[in-house]
């Protein structure tokens, strides 16, 4: 069946099956950055916003996208980008392989709570496994990055 | 792994049910447990479409729509006015906010799952089922009957001034519960009734319904008795997660420590 969504703010239309997921499809636009770990919803790393909120792609199945709105790394590359050096300057990216799905998690947090406390974060986050940093360099990385966001928008609202 | 043949998306609650009775016909909550099981669906029913992803509060219930998200319970304010944050507790555990984002409540109840924290806790509330062929019955009713064709339209809890309070314990985040327990209290026909719910035992939840006159002065012995004899009537299994006799343990602990709550909080 043709399924027709909107990719990152473009609209693509894609041949899938009743079966195929999320993931594969996306992979096949060209969103190398979503990536497939664990397929049994647990380790984040598939994370894509569908309709603005963050979903695990590796579960969705492709023929329900149909008139959706997706977003993956590709779609936010300047925000993910500044993250990520907060991320670098902390020791939090490591191998990365976790990183985009986690990317996503925290930038959909940042749009859904107003200046989250640790606890919050880590329960919000509880969903993006990583194998290589133990959380706290990235858990660094996210409340100085959240720092600076506030900061910003203070800025932004006395002006 | 699951593999479909056709995907549907009805534009009718009548549509979905006609397509259900084929006995390779399956409707999908949010796929999460569905997809990692082993079947051949011949057709998979999509009740996104159906407006069947509202929480509507109807001055004296709660109507949750089967397609409405675990994260949309979560953030209820309908529920925690009613249930203060023992909805959230049950469900804030389970995986990530991208899973909840995901995983429905009608995918949950339907199920009917031993791990089932969701289940657990609104069972203990005054909750009934919305049924398409079946009518509205009560969940208590629900979750003894063998799994059939009909469709889960919504979960509807009757409001009342009960008390509530959800717990579970888990070997790691995110993992399923080694055991889930919720207590309800409330006056019931004039009586005051304790309600407890135990799940993950690792059995499918279970209702226990006792008309209990507890003092509010009561002991810690006192209240711990009460939660030894609610625990005890339950029974419980062994599996990779733990022993029958610690579940009941562990049972017991909870109940006790939600009472407590409830009774420190005043009825």
């Amino acid at each position: 069946m043709e399924i027709q969504f909107t990719l990152n703010k473009k609209q693509v239309t894609a041949e899938v099956g009743a079966d195929t997921v999320l993931l594969g499809v996306l992979r096949d636009l060209g969103c190398k950055s979503v990536k497939c770990g664990c397929e049994t919803t647990n380790c984040g790393l598939c994370t894509v916003w569908i309709d603005g909120k963050s979903r695990l792609s590796c579960s969705v199945l492709a023929a329900g996208i149909d008139g959706h709105e997706v977003t993956t790394l590709e779609g936010v590359e300047e925000e993910a980008a500044e993250f990520g050096r907060f991320l670098a300057a902390e020791g939090g990216e490591q191998c990365g392989f976790c990183s985009p799905g986690f990317i996503m998690n925290v930038l959909a947090m940042k749009r859904e709570l107003d200046d989250p406390d640790l606890e919050e974060i880590k329960e919000y986050l509880a969903g993006n496994l990583c194998r290589c940093t133990g959380y706290m360099s990235q858990l660094r990385a996210i409340q100085k990055y959240m720092t600076l966001q506030n900061e910003n928008s203070g800025k932004e609202a006395q002006v | 792994m699951i593999t479909i043949g056709n995907y549907v998306k009805p534009k009718s609650l009548e549509e979905a049910y006609e397509l259900n009775q084929a006995r390779s016909s399956r409707v999908m909550g949010g796929m999460m447990w569905m997809r990692l099981g082993n079947a051949r669906v011949k057709t998979v029913i999509d009740l996104s479409g159906l407006g069947l992803d509202q929480i509507e509060d109807e001055g004296n219930v709660i109507k949750i729509g089967a397609m409405c998200t675990l994260r949309q319970i979560e953030q209820c304010e309908a529920l925690k006015d009613l249930c203060g944050d023992g909805i959230a507790e049950c469900v804030r555990h389970i995986v990530g906010v991208q899973f909840r984002n995901q995983a429905t409540i009608g995918g949950s109840i339907y199920g009917r799952f031993g791990f089932s924290d969701v289940l657990t806790a609104f069972l203990a509330l005054d909750t009934f089922v919305e049924l398409y062929d079946g009518g509205t019955i009560r969940l208590s009713e629900f979750v003894n009957r063998k799994p059939d064709k009909d469709i889960l339209l919504s979960i509807i809890v009757r409001k009342s001034k009960r008390k509530f309070r959800y717990d579970s314990i888990r070997q790691t985040k995110t993992d399923f519960p080694v055991i889930a327990c919720s207590v309800v209290t409330g006056m019931v026909h004039g009586k005051e009734t304790w309600y407890f719910s135990v799940g993950a035992r690792p059995m499918k939840a279970a209702l226990l319904e006792k008309q209990w006159e507890i003092p509010a002065d009561a002991s810690e012995e006192m209240i711990a008795d009460y939660a030894r004899q609610a625990a005890s009537e339950f029974t419980y299994g062994s599996n990779m997660r733990g022993s029958a006799e610690y579940r009941q343990h562990l049972a017991e602990v909870l109940i006790r420590r939600e009472m407590t709550s409830i009774l420190a909080e005043g009825r």
